[in-house]
């Protein structure tokens, strides 16, 4: 057993998702055209000044309120003054003391499966920077201000995490947070969601924390895993050897799976935070928070917990219902609706919306169909009006925008409704026309049935048999 | 007719009885920069075709007769308002060929009433300077005396308008950089209180302290020009919206002055002074109570900390906000840089000046780990304090009277290499800056054939009431009404 034991500290950045950036009316779309949506403000431009998007401020107190932290009465922004060309005014404005967020935690599973407080320090704003590209055939660097100015929150846990398993599910469960809370989108590919890790090791028992270094900007869950683990071994290693950790910031590379140094303690910048002049303290008011505090959703904690006890839904059933506050309500909507079991409608859920939209990208925030709307095509598939396929079709209908809901419970109740008084008088027909099969099945030879359905079927395509046998046989019982 | 001499309201009448046309009083006064300027250099870029077609639009708004007092009437612009597509300098190399692509909120509300912009003026580099010589496009003379300065940062727009080469100017007003070039070349200057002239356009020096606010002739004219200057912007998240926005009626009689009293703090007109600008400002103060104002001598302590709180402050403000200028966006950039930090660091050091890069250095130490605390937070506390100096002495008086310097304008070059002599030159200006309060400086009186100015000094938006007590005084004295004989010709 190793003598050795991993600390982990981790500091999150996730982009609130707000239709303008921080200090300046532009988009916060992605992806668009580089610097299209960087305004003179962004540009740093002589004489521009940040004005402070009131959006930002509601965000960060729904996600302090969220992890029952302390939100600040008081709150300053500060400069953080540092050089780089994708930071356009050479400092960042951010936080440092008073910050919006202070104190409260959030519940992991360690690996004993058992739960674990995590306390975090705080949470602040700040604006993100734009972004370089470096390109080697035209020996250049680019420079791409569209996500300059992008609202940041920066969540800092304390120094309790003890393994890189323990710092996924921390992040997962941030994670969820956030986007459960819709005050991000978490994106990790397009860098909504990105993590710093401190990571130091100590002898068991030792009360002091060993020298750390900081693993910069890592956005997914399995790159931390793997930075973390690669950053352990190499310092317990370094250890075991004698030698010393030297403190300093690394990046992980993916591609080769190991860390490597950015730059040292000594090299690292005197960022000359002061009070940012040019914005007053943001002050918080009780009514506003208590307001928010109304607002705000159940959350996924609390609403597993539920699913569990009242319809015992599967843990998988459940991350799916708590992927988003959206997903959520739409559930629970549909639960309260709907007369068929809910075990039942979670499944229909999740094999036609939830199978459509994770396929294809959608959201189900776009609004396409409600929950009222889902339970009645649930009642047309219980009736047996429509089947499970048509529940699919039916949902790509509503999706390509063609159909309206009414129209479509209309047109399925009709169409199979008026098929079925068809099929009766099909077989009907085909009974009273089939005599000596009818005595065939009277005396006791069942398998004629078999002969039924093919007729049946051959005039009725598309039916499904069990109906079709079941009719037939309730039929010649009949007669 | 004499025009030059002319206030803006005789400007004005002119115009709207049509017998002017804002195109004739927008070629006079371009007319008069061209023969005079090359002896005082107070303007930076003349505006001569856009000034052109503003008059011609202004001629249109007042024979639609949808013209306000300030239609029509020329203003001369300070060289950090930015002005859509006209250079805007900050008297600096590093911004020599920056044409901003907006106008700052000053600059359009005036345009927006019809005043013509007829030219940016010359200043101290970034407003860094106490006499206009750190400016790269060379030093501003005074009008009064062509071998002295005629003050600074708002040197150029002082100069200006004392040689009546502009009606009226703007200027901003840091540590003194509207009243004390005001002093020193005998004009009326208003410093708003802080939060009342939006500093959106404006390009930052010190951005806790910067205000823009009008240089004239005379409070009179001061008054219209702030008049449209303020207002709420939303640009500008320090714009103050508490302030009342009305216009100012300079309607103050004599027989209200017993319901006013003024301080003299006992430690601005201590032995210190010049003796001879203390006569000056005795003189004064002995009209004011001649014409019925009760004046009571006050203290108002701790004055000697304001300089060194000041420069920590301002140059720490100035720090971060000069860090934009890297050579990457706008602005100069040095030539074929071979790595980043030889464009950042060549791009800085030929951009900018000796005066710009001292205070920066200052700024950045003052701010710098371990230093902070001794330096910056300490001089915050002292900032805390001198307001409440301010805010305990306006219970007893309604305003103050306080000398706006130190000396009258000095020579060109007397100063430039004592940068502490330099310094002090604000010691009576900033206090008011590090409160945000409101001041404004009058001339009354010449010592040595040099003008002498007198500052009062209000409680928060009271610029109304110290513009109204100004204009009492300017109908009672003719200080505000002399003309350097050089320039006092057509």
């Amino acid at each position: 057993m190793s003598k050795w034991e991993s600390v982990i500290g981790l500091e999150i950045h996730v982009q609130l998702l707000t239709k303008s950036k921080i200090f300046s009316s532009s988009s916060t779309m992605y992806g668009k055209d580089p610097n299209k949506q960087a305004s003179y403000v962004d540009l740093g431009m002589p004489g521009t000044l940040p004005v402070l998007n009131k959006e930002v401020i509601k965000k960060a107190v729904q996600f302090g309120l969220a992890i029952n932290a302390e939100i600040a009465s008081k709150s300053i922004f500060a400069r953080k003054n540092y050089f780089y060309p994708d930071l356009p005014k050479n400092y960042q404005i951010s936080q440092l003391d008073l910050p919006i967020v202070e104190g409260g935690y959030i519940e992991i599973k360690d690996s004993n499966n058992a739960n674990k407080k995590i306390n975090i320090t705080r949470a602040h704003l700040e604006e993100d920077a734009g972004k370089s590209i470096h390109s080697n055939e035209q020996n250049c660097t680019f420079i791409d201000l569209n996500r300059a100015g992008t609202p940041l929150l920066e969540i800092v846990s304390e120094p309790e995490i003890s393994n890189a398993n323990e710092a996924v599910s921390y992040m997962k469960k941030i994670h969820s947070i956030v986007t459960y809370l819709d005050i991000s989108d978490g994106n990790m590919q397009e860098g909504s969601f990105r993590c710093d890790a401190n990571v130091s090791v100590r002898k068991i028992g030792d009360k002091k924390l060993g020298t750390r270094t900081e693993l910069k900007n890592i956005n997914s869950f399995k790159f931390v895993e793997k930075a973390i683990n690669y950053e352990i071994k190499r310092q317990i290693d370094l250890l075991e050897d004698g030698k010393t950790i030297v403190q300093e910031t690394r990046l992980y590379d993916e591609n080769k799976d190991v860390t490597r140094s950015m730059r040292s303690k000594e090299e690292a910048n005197d960022y000359r935070y002061f009070p940012d002049p040019d914005l007053l303290p943001i002050e918080i008011d009780k009514k506003f928070i208590e307001e928010v505090k109304e607002s705000l959703p159940v959350l996924p904690d609390i609403k597993n917990e539920f699913y569990k006890s009242n319809y015992n839904f599967s843990d998988d059933q459940i991350s799916i219902i708590l992927g988003n506050s959206y997903t959520t309500n739409f559930i629970d909507q549909a639960l309260s609706y709907s007369k068929i079991e809910p075990q039942k409608v979670v499944n229909y859920f999740i094999s036609s919306i939830y199978a459509k939209l994770n396929k294809e990208k959608l959201k189900l925030s776009e609004g396409k169909i409600n929950a009222k709307e889902f339970c009645e095509i649930l009642d047309l598939i219980e009736n047996k009006n429509i089947t499970r396929k048509d529940l699919k079709n039916i949902i790509d209908d509503i999706w390509s925008g063609n159909y309206d809901m009414q129209n479509i419970v209309e047109k399925y109740s009709s169409e199979n409704s008026s098929s079925e008084t068809n099929v009766d008088d099909l077989i009907k027909n085909i009974i009273l026309n089939n005599e000596k099969q009818v005595q065939q099945y009277k005396s006791g030879k069942t398998k004629i049935i078999g002969f039924f359905v093919g007729q049946v079927l051959k005039e009725a395509k598309g039916s499904d048999p069990s109906i079709i046998k079941d009719k037939i046989i309730n039929f010649l019982d009949s007669i | 007719m004499d025009i030059y001499k002319k206030s803006i309201i005789e400007l004005s009448r002119l115009l709207q009885k049509k017998e002017l046309s804002s195109l004739e009083l927008t070629k006079y006064f371009l007319d008069r920069i061209r023969s005079f300027d090359s002896k005082l250099n107070s303007f930076i870029s003349i505006n001569e075709e856009a000034s052109i077609e503003q008059a011609k639009l202004a001629d249109k708004l007042i024979s639609n007769n949808s013209e306000s007092l300030l239609t029509g009437i020329p203003v001369a612009h300070k060289d950090l308002f930015s002005t859509k597509g006209i250079l805007t300098t900050c008297a600096s190399k590093m911004l020599e060929n920056y044409y901003p692509p907006f106008d700052a909120t000053v600059v359009s509300k005036l345009a927006k009433v019809g005043m013509v912009n007829i030219g940016k003026t010359n200043m101290d580099e970034f407003a860094m300077g106490s006499s206009n010589e750190t400016s790269y496009f060379g030093p501003v003379k005074n009008p009064w005396d062509l071998e002295t300065v005629p003050g600074g940062s708002s040197g150029g727009s002082a100069s200006a308008v004392a040689a009546r080469l502009s009606p009226v100017a703007t200027g901003t007003d840091t540590g003194g950089s509207i009243r004390q070039p005001a002093s020193f070349c005998g004009l009326t200057g208003l410093k708003p209180t802080y939060g009342t002239v939006s500093r959106y356009g404006m390009i930052a020096y010190a951005s806790s302290l910067d205000q823009g606010g009008p240089i004239g002739q005379s409070a009179e004219d001061c008054a219209l020009l702030f008049d449209e200057m303020k207002g709420y912007d939303n640009n500008d998240p320090t714009s103050n919206s508490k302030f009342k926005n009305e216009k100012i009626k300079l309607d103050l009689k004599k027989q209200d002055a017993k319901n006013i009293t003024i301080g003299i703090p006992k430690e601005y007109f201590s032995s210190k002074l010049d003796v001879k600008i203390l006569d000056v400002l005795n003189e004064a103060i002995e009209i004011f109570k001649k014409m019925g104002f009760n004046i009571k001598e006050v203290s108002l302590p701790d004055h000697e900390y304001t300089i060194p709180a000041y420069y920590i402050l301002a140059s720490a403000e100035a720090s971060s906000n000069l860090s934009r200028y890297d050579g990457i966006k706008f602005g100069h950039r040095c030539d074929k840089p071979k790595s980043l930090e030889d464009l950042y660091l060549r791009t800085r050091k030929e951009g900018f000046g000796k005066e710009v890069k001292k205070r920066i250095m200052i700024g950045s130490y003052a701010l710098s780990s371990g230093y902070y605390d001794e330096y910056y937070m300490r001089a915050l506390k002292i900032r805390r304090i001198i307001r409440d100096n301010f805010m305990s002495t306006f219970e007893n008086v309604d305003f103050l009277f306080a000398p706006t310097c130190p000396s009258t304008a000095f020579k060109i070059g007397e100063k430039s290499s004592d940068a502490v002599a330099m310094y002090l030159s604000d010691i009576y200006t900033t206090p008011v800056n590090l409160a945000g309060l409101p001041a404004v400086s009058i001339p009354v009186g010449f010592s040595n054939n040099m003008p002498v100015g007198m500052q009062i000094i209000g409680n928060d938006f009271s610029e109304g009431n110290i513009l109204r007590i100004s204009h009492l005084f300017q109908q009672e004295t003719n200080w505000h009404k002399q003309t350097p004989k050089e320039f006092d010709c057509e």
